[in-house]
């Protein structure tokens, strides 16, 4: 006999257990859910009719699910921009506009990965792309290996926090609880902050490093930079113009109103397939770049939306057990209260950034922490959101969310299993030494890292820019005015005609 | 062994002709998604079924392409302990995980989809709730679906891992090649 208590630790254990074997995540969750489920129904737990909610759960919030949509949608944009030339073309004459200054290349490295982080969000297709043009530059100025890979790195990654970002969606997605959610919306609001002060940082370190180590990060010679005057902020505003486009074309729409971030997603596609086409004559083979673009898409979708199938199967059977309050019980008694919290669930997450996914982490581990992260956090912010629970409720887990993906950042630059380090392995010269790229990336990370400590000192840099609404009675009104489809899927039965776009799904009620 | 590689070469071709019918579902959902909008604001168009159709499109292409995905080796794994290993030692993982882990998971599934949603919505011949939604039952058939073609992906893949243990067949390599998926 096993007491029900038990249960959550062993099926967290077998987790973990089932997952380092080696064989697909999504498939292992699956297994580890249906283990520890049949243990359940040998100890009746619960009976075999318990296990009819995983296909239903799976329809109704996996596939019925307009904000997943945007994955593929993402990708897809990512993979065609890769190859029209954008990132080539800013780079370039960035770097004859800063290149007479010492550090210029890094600056226009970190300006690009800002930009292009504002229009797409894929890590792979930005820091390939940035690699690519600017590692063979800094080689040929002598520039310090492990300044430019980790630059590279880092100014590729950041595109994960700047809006509109996959990561910012699929965080959406996840956190969503009984007493409040979080809106892709005010994710977007509340990681403008944290972004931009990222980069921040990042030109302030290039500042430092190119003050006491001038030799690091030599200035362009003169002799090399062929533009100027006018010429050259011609040459930088023609970069900018289809960059301006696309970020209006998916940020623009959302903060308009015109479109959902999902649609958003699809007009970015399109746009960037415009792109492609107004460019077609310096791409090889458009059609098949297309063709292989969505192929990738396909799979790269079926990939991480069979993990989030899978740990839906998981955490059907986990809340089944009770899972839901152990792990509230292991958070909320922890020493320092929600401070103590915080530094746990970073520690916590920064380690398992080492060998798990940030899709991997939101889907399996997020949806555990936010009904703990409400209950400590929103206490914390009432004061600034004018007293409102339901409002605070919110803004926590956007707080939350926020700090979340700041700190999944390191997941892609941490030596040796970063997928930024191991893409730009992958473009690098020969030359280049891997333990450049490996050393290169830790001050990257470590600038990651103070980002989380002061997203997590001033939550005010991620909740100033959401709204406020004041405190009033039927705090229940303020569920359903935001208009935003993740909060209309809890009213199925009602049409709200004023939102913009209410989506309908036939949610079962579990 | 005849019967069994031409059984696994024949799951194979069908799993891949549905992972190309999946990838143009991808490309259209994505059009659908973005005229959506741009009807809406430019014309005021707006109606429910193309908005139920992007994501019927979107579960069918993930429901259809993940037994493509297997069969491309592209489901992203743990690799901790599976980088290290040899060919054959991986080889015994997988065996061992789709025989443990991905088939029992998969027709239990395959099994439970049918039975409690696809077919109660069948009987009813179910339709969307929405003013001019889509029937619903044809999305539902594709979640069993999906299952089904994933648990005969991972036959197939049994059959190759086996027939490729016992040194009767040499694999095309890209079958066992893994490498982190992009994203």
């Amino acid at each position: 006999m096993i007491p029900l208590e038990w249960m959550p630790p062993l099926m967290f254990g077998g987790l973990i257990v089932f997952m380092l074997i080696g064989f697909p995540v999504a498939f292992s969750l699956m297994a580890a859910g249906l283990f520890f489920a049949g243990i359940a129904i040998s100890e009746n737990f619960f009976g075999m009719a318990f296990l009819q909610a995983i296909p239903q759960r799976i329809f109704g919030s996996v596939l019925a699910n307009d904000l997943l949509l945007a994955i593929p949608f993402f990708t897809f944009m990512g993979a065609i921009l890769e190859r029209c030339g954008l990132a080539e073309e800013m780079l370039d004459s960035m770097s004859q506009l800063f290149g007479r200054i010492r550090g210029g290349l890094g600056y226009s490295v970190i300006i690009v990965g800002f930009i292009l982080g504002a229009i797409t969000g894929t890590v792979a297709a930005q820091v390939i792309a940035m690699a690519m043009i600017s590692l063979p530059v800094m080689m040929r100025y002598g520039y310090n290996m492990r300044y430019a890979t980790g630059v590279l790195a880092a100014s590729g990654t950041i595109t994960q926090l700047v809006p509109p970002s996959l990561v910012l969606i699929v965080l959406a997605d996840q956190l969503k609880t009984q007493s409040g959610s979080a809106d892709v919306g005010s994710m977007y609001l509340g990681a403008w902050g944290p972004s931009l002060l990222q980069i921040g940082l990042f030109a302030l370190y290039t500042f430092f490093l190119s003050r006491f180590k001038p030799d690091y990060l030599p200035a362009v010679p003169e002799s090399e930079l062929t533009l100027r005057g006018w010429a050259l902020w011609k040459k930088c505003l023609m970069g900018m113009i289809p960059s301006a486009a696309l970020i209006f074309l998916v940020l623009g729409t959302i903060m308009t109103g015109i479109a959902t971030p999902t649609e958003s997603g699809a007009m970015g596609a399109m746009g960037a397939l415009l792109l492609a086409w107004i460019r077609r004559g310096s791409i090889p083979n458009l059609k098949g770049l297309i063709q292989e673009a969505y192929q990738n898409t396909m799979r790269i979708t079926a990939m991480v939306v069979f993990i989030l199938i899978g740990s839906t199967c998981f955490s059907v059977v986990f809340q089944g057990v009770d899972g839901g309050s152990w792990v509230e019980e292991l958070f909320s008694n922890l020493p320092g209260g929600w401070v103590g919290f915080l530094v746990v669930v970073n520690l916590f997450v920064f380690f398992l950034a080492f060998f798990l996914d940030f899709f991997e982490i939101a889907f399996i581990i997020v949806p555990l922490l936010a009904p703990v992260a409400v209950k400590l956090l929103a206490p914390v912010l009432l004061a600034s959101m004018n007293g409102n629970p339901q409002a605070a409720a919110s803004a926590a887990l956007v707080w939350f969310g926020v700090m979340l993906c700041v700190n999944m950042q390191t997941s892609f630059m941490h030596p040796p299993f970063g997928f930024a380090l191991f893409y730009l392995r992958g473009v690098a010269p020969k030359e280049v030494k891997s333990s450049d790229i490996y050393w290169g990336a830790l001050p990257w990370v470590a600038l990651q890292l103070i980002m989380v400590v002061v997203v997590a000192a001033f939550p005010a840099l991620v909740t100033t820019l959401l709204d406020k609404p004041a405190a009033v009675v039927e705090s229940q009104e303020f569920n359903f005015t935001d208009g935003d489809e993740a909060k209309s899927e809890k009213i199925p039965s009602k049409v709200d005609e004023d939102a913009p776009v209410v989506f309908q799904l036939d949610k079962p009620a579990n | 062994m005849g019967f069994w590689r031409t059984l696994s070469s024949g799951i194979d071709r069908i799993n891949q002709l549905l992972g190309k019918i999946a990838s143009i579902m991808i490309l259209l959902s994505c059009v659908v998604s973005a005229s959506n909008a741009l009807l809406r604001y430019g014309l005021d168009i707006s109606n429910n079924w193309p908005l139920e159709l992007q994501w019927y499109l979107f579960s069918a292409a993930v429901m259809l392409g993940a037994s493509y995905t297997l069969k491309r080796n592209e489901h992203v794994r743990v690799d901790l302990i599976y980088s290290q290993l040899s060919d054959r030692g991986r080889l015994y993982i997988d065996l061992f995980g789709l025989v443990l882990f991905l088939m029992p998971a998969c027709i239990l599934f395959a099994w439970l989809s049918w039975t409690t949603l696809f077919y109660p919505s069948w009987l009813v011949a179910e339709h969307s709730l929405n003013a001019g939604g889509l029937p619903r039952y044809p999305i539902k058939f594709i979640v069993p679906f999906g299952f089904f073609m994933l648990s005969l992906q991972g036959l197939s893949e049994i059959i190759k891992r086996l027939s490729a243990l016992n040194g009767k067949q040499t694999l095309l390599a890209v079958d066992f090649h893994y490498e982190k998926p992009m994203q």
